[in-house]
């Protein structure tokens, strides 16, 4: 757990003695360091993001907490060597994380992991861990300072600086993204660690001119760092990168936002001809399009406006609500560079509403491609509006004829199986019956996904759609639901109402004039389903006619992959593993077996094992050479104790974070609110243990337990209840909202730490280093353990988990020699 | 979480390193090395059989996976896994297929000697050169500049006189010498280039293989039958059924 934003707790040091004892604190440097922690923080899943296939917030956080825990370590196993050289030491940490935040990513960025590689090349593995440690060597060094502080100078006035800076640090940098990119980010973090050891060396009398110079020289030196080395450079496999390999294509512009860096290829010789899913029968291909990549990735086309080069829009399978009806007024969601809106006005719309959630794409169509792309966003028939799309659909009163779910083109060369763990609340059983609510009745809902054989996504998109229904009760599913599917690409049709025979029969025509296949409408048969586009078997229609049988359940359960209906609580949209086909898989590696594994897992797996590995080797080994065997009775209380909360803390903060994603909209929003807010509220609790202990002597741990547990419990309820509607309001309201369920419960659990931790100096003193080691271990591990448990069991059974661990270390209390003081206070 | 899957994906991961080491502590030579690919290979296409209705590998393809010199095509950094049944990477963001999958791809397009063939995405130049085993003419395209100009001259110094290549974009094939009997699309499409359906000869074959870089998850067989009637097959290469029961 991490009460300060270095990891360090004000009981676990020391009181300040000796030189230092009484001196002016480094307060603004203390300050700047903590918020440059979580910046840094926030920061780096913007970089993973861009440079890699996922932002990985569990890694993230795992890696910062590995920094920040070794340099608990090095603090415990040196303090008396370190508190003699502190005020020489503080400036130093600080400078060297300025360096090290520009050096490291640099280095880091150099090192080509790719996951699918790592299926084949366990050599990859090492380079992950060299990868780690590198990205960890920034936060070690912050650790370091303001654990050192802590230990030397008034732990009050120290921690309030730390708090105070971290929740600064937090909303700077996200405002700083939206002016700065990523790279330029980077720079202004890693001088303001320079200055940081300016202002540190200048608290603390330590100025130089030399030192001055040095500094200067050094962040001169940082902004002299050729843009190459810190500006994200996108792995080599990704669809821009791949793009732009393409002779004559260049990038000729990039726009960058806390939300997503924007690059815009135009294609010289080799025009960009982006159509997943078009048909055999097609005419013709797209007519000349413009590439918006975003993070690199998913690809937004933006075509130019050409009426006689728009036909092929009616031969790919999302196409198909147009061969069952003539819809007036269409709504799309997700409608980024604008092919669906044009797909709409295409097919005859008289008024088409786009909701967009990045407003820099939304403005590139406008301006700069207004011309290009016949003034699309501006045209009278069409408006956009720029919000997120379960917001949009939270609040919106009006009703459409058709309801549009664009597919994101992540056909690049990564694509889904690399994104198996980036969540989606796109494609939930929520989130379609809040579209459904969007959808006139007898209108239509459509939603298109890029398919794999054997099948997955279609299937999973039929399941979660079916759930939706059967929630709304409205109609028989089996007679509302139909799924067509080329080699590419299926699209999901969903009437609220029955399908008519007229509806049906217009996409019956459809797929015989377009070489599509049906995989499910009402009265179908399994001769129909294998036609053009030809399996060994119709696994496809098999498959989703299971879903509307008494079998289900059975088939669910039985299916090699996991096509469960995606929910907001589990919303992993592209994540298909199942362990228990592990096994075979492996065994057919030699026929290709691995490609149905899902990449993006295995990379979760291998960070478990090595934050495992190494926080036990950073953290916990250095103590456990040093040991003095002065309480080894109490030792093994100590571990359950001090694990617990570890795992506790980080799974709780890990679910909130995941989840609060669908409130506040985005990544990088989730983890700067809910990271802050944790950790400024964990940090109050933390202060004012003393008072719980006061209050309710040794059982103060075992009623904060039940205190955690029914706050963490109520939040979820609010959660499950309310995530949804709130996702409409204003920025300022969510934010609140997001403050107003973390805070309590934060503020609890920074208690039982700083008690246990008190506890344990009275007992056993020997014994703190070696609680805040175990502690840190845990808190590594813990945000990957909490994300592999959600791919699996939804974030509401990773709070649970976390409120039991709290539970646990409500039994296993370290509880403190009574005294008169610590005596518990008689029940009123 | 089991444990023992978790065990069981460690193996997975570790085994190729103790090939690896078996491999460098005893140096063979190329054709010995060859040869024990074309047996892992004629091996996964025993297991697989069923599935993708081969029985076995035309011998035209196993003699020309035994013949063309794969670590040739590989960078030097991945030449001791050459003749590993695996995907590498060969830079630009590019890999060379693994070898089961190449054979399968060109088993499936039932070459003659004397068919011409279009390949679109040449990459590191390896499946032309067993194409070139195989047939009289191959034509190939690419449009990463670097990767054309270094498979070119691999191609020529290996004296695959045959194979004609070109830079540029293969969405319109080679209409000069148009019409082909077999097309492989190996260069990653979001659809079938319509020109490509049309160079396609009465009877040919097209195969374009699905996936991502290392992955080819699905095989797409698309047939002009001698009427000119298209027909197109999904060909999954591995034996995996997802559905066959509780314990399988």
């Amino acid at each position: 757990m991490t009460t300060t934003s270095s990891g360090v707790v004000p009981e676990a040091v020391p009181e300040a003695t000796g030189a230092e004892a009484g001196r002016r604190p480094p307060l603004v440097s203390v300050a700047l360091a903590a918020g440059l922690g979580l910046a840094c923080e926030i920061l780096l899943l913007r970089l993973f993001s861009i440079v890699q296939f996922h932002h990985t917030a569990y890694m993230v956080i795992s890696l910062s907490l590995l920094g920040y825990g070794a340099s608990g370590t090095l603090l415990a196993v040196t303090r008396r060597w370190w508190m003699t050289r502190l005020r020489r030491l503080f400036p130093w940490c600080l400078t060297l994380f300025g360096l090290s935040a520009v050096g490291c990513f640099a280095v880091a960025q150099r090192i080509a992991v790719h996951p699918e590689e790592l299926l084949w090349s366990p050599g990859q593995v090492l380079w992950m861990v060299v990868l780690y440690l590198l990205l960890a060597v920034p936060f070690f060094f912050l650790g370091l300072s303001i654990g050192s502080a802590l230990m030397g100078f008034s732990v009050d006035r120290v921690y309030a600086a730390d708090l105070g800076g971290a929740g600064v640090g937090t909303l700077l940098v996200v405002g700083l993204l939206w002016v700065a990119a990523p790279g330029d980010a980077l720079r202004l973090l890693a001088v303001a660690g320079l200055l940081a050891a300016l202002v540190g060396a200048w608290e603390l009398d330590r100025q130089t001119l030399g030192r001055t110079a040095f500094l200067l020289l050094a962040a001169v030196g940082i902004y002299l760092v050729p843009s190459a080395w810190v500006d994200p450079q996108p792995s080599s496999y990704k669809g821009l990168t791949q793009a732009l390999r393409v002779q004559g294509a260049k990038l000729v512009e990039e726009r960058s936002s806390p939300l997503a860096l924007v690059s815009v290829v135009e294609s010289g010789e080799v025009p960009l001809r982006h159509a997943p899913g078009l048909s055999l029968a097609a005419p013709q291909g797209p007519p000349e399009q413009v590439g918006v990549f975003v993070d690199a990735e998913a690809l937004l086309p933006i075509l130019r406006w050409q009426p006689e080069r728009l036909e092929y829009l009616g031969y790919s399978t999302a196409a198909l609500p147009y061969a069952m009806g003539e819809p007036e007024e269409v709504l799309v969601l997700g409608a980024g560079g604008g092919v669906e809106v044009a797909r709409a006005l295409h097919h005859g719309a008289e008024s088409v509403v786009g909701v967009e959630i990045d407003p820099q794409i939304v403005d590139l169509v406008r301006t700069e491609y207004g011309e290009f792309s016949g003034d699309l966003y501006r045209r009278p028939e069409v408006e956009v509006v720029v919000e997120d799309v379960r917001g949009y659909a939270a609040t919106e009163s009006h009703r459409f004829d058709l309801v549009v779910l664009a597919a994101v083109g992540g056909y690049g060369g990564g694509g889904p199986a690399l994104a198996a763990l980036a969540e989606s609340y796109l494609h939930t059983v929520e989130a379609f019956d809040a579209y459904l609510d969007l959808v006139e009745p007898g209108g239509l809902l459509t939603a298109t996904v890029h398919v794999k054989n054997p099948p997955r996504d279609a299937v999973k998109l039929a399941a979660t759609a079916i759930r939706a229904l059967e929630h709304r009760t409205e109609s028989d599913p089996a007679a509302s639901l139909a799924l067509i599917r080329s080699w590419q690409t299926a699209t999901l049709v969903v009437k609220r109402g029955r399908l008519s025979a007229a509806e049906i029969e217009g996409l019956r025509e459809f797929g015989r004039e377009r070489f599509f296949d049906p995989i499910h409408y009402p009265g179908m048969s399994e001769e129909e389903a294998n036609r053009y586009n030809r399996l060994p078997e119709p696994l496809f229609h098999r498959a989703v006619a299971s879903l509307f049988g008494a079998e289900r359940d059975r088939f669910l359960e039985r299916y090699k992959f996991d096509v469960r209906p995606t929910t907001d609580d589990r919303p992993f949209f592209h994540q298909f593993f199942r362990w228990r086909t592990l096994g075979e898989l492996a065994a057919a590696r030699g026929s290709g077996g691995l490609s149905l594994l899902e990449a993006g897992y295995l990379v979760l797996i291998v960070t478990l094992l090595q934050a495992v590995i190494l926080g036990f080797v950073l953290i916990v080994a250095p103590l456990v050479v040093l040991r003095r065997d002065g309480a080894a009775g109490l030792r093994g209380r100590v571990v359950v104790y001090f694990g617990a909360l570890g795992l506790g803390f980080l799974l709780l903060e890990v679910a909130f974070l995941q989840k609060l994603i669908l409130v506040l909209n985005h990544p990088v929003y989730s983890a700067a609110v809910v990271l802050a807010s944790f950790l400024v509220f964990a940090g109050l609790g933390s202060a004012l243990a003393p008072r719980a202990r006061r209050l309710w002597g040794d059982r103060a741990v075992l009623w904060l337990a039940a205190g955690i547990i029914g706050v963490g419990a109520g939040d979820l309820a609010v959660l499950g209840a309310f995530s949804g509607a709130v996702a409409g309001a204003s920025m300022t309201a969510r934010i609140a909202f997001t403050i107003s369920l973390v805070a309590p419960l934060a503020f609890l659990m920074g208690m039982p730490f700083a008690l246990g931790l008190g506890a344990l100096k009275e007992r056993a003193e020997d014994l703190v280093p070696w609680a805040w080691a175990i502690n840190g271990c845990a808190s590594v591990v813990s945000p990957i353990v909490a994300t592999l448990l959600a791919v699996h069991h939804g974030f509401g059974f990773v709070v649970l988990l976390g409120l039991a661990a709290y539970a646990v270390a409500g039994f296993c209390r370290i509880r403190p020699v009574r005294t008169a003081a610590a005596a518990p206070t008689p029940s009123p | 979480m089991p444990l023992v899957a978790l065990v069981g994906l460690l193996v997975v991961w570790l085994a190729p390193l103790a090939f690896g080491a078996k491999a460098t502590a005893a140096p063979q030579s190329h054709e010995n090395q060859r040869a024990e690919l074309v047996r892992t290979v004629e091996r996964e296409m025993e297991s697989t059989r069923t599935y993708h209705g081969r029985e076995a590998l035309d011998p035209a393809v196993v003699e020309a996976l035994g013949t063309v010199p794969r670590h040739r095509f590989v960078p030097e950094d991945q030449r001791r896994w050459a003749y590993d049944n695996r995907p590498l990477p060969i830079g630009h963001g590019q890999t060379i297929s693994q070898p089961y999958i190449v054979a399968l791809m060109t088993d499936l397009l039932d070459l003659e000697p004397d068919d011409r063939v279009l390949e679109i995405g040449t990459g590191s130049g390896y499946q032309a050169a067993i194409l070139a085993e195989i047939v009289d003419e191959v034509y190939t395209i690419e449009v990463v500049e670097p990767l054309h100009e270094r498979s070119s001259a691999l191609l020529a110094e290996l004296e695959y006189d045959h194979v004609e290549t070109r830079l540029g974009d293969g969405y319109y094939g080679w209409p000069e010498v148009a019409p082909f009997d077999a097309i492989i699309v190996t260069a990653a499409a979001s659809h079938v280039p319509p020109p490509l359906i049309e160079q396609l000869a009465s009877p040919g074959r097209m195969m374009i293989p699905v996936g991502s870089r290392f992955m080819v998850q699905q095989l797409v067989l698309v047939t002009k039958s001698a009427a000119g009637e298209i027909s197109l097959e999904q060909i999954l290469p591995v034996r995996f059924v997802p559905l066959t029961g509780d314990h399988d």
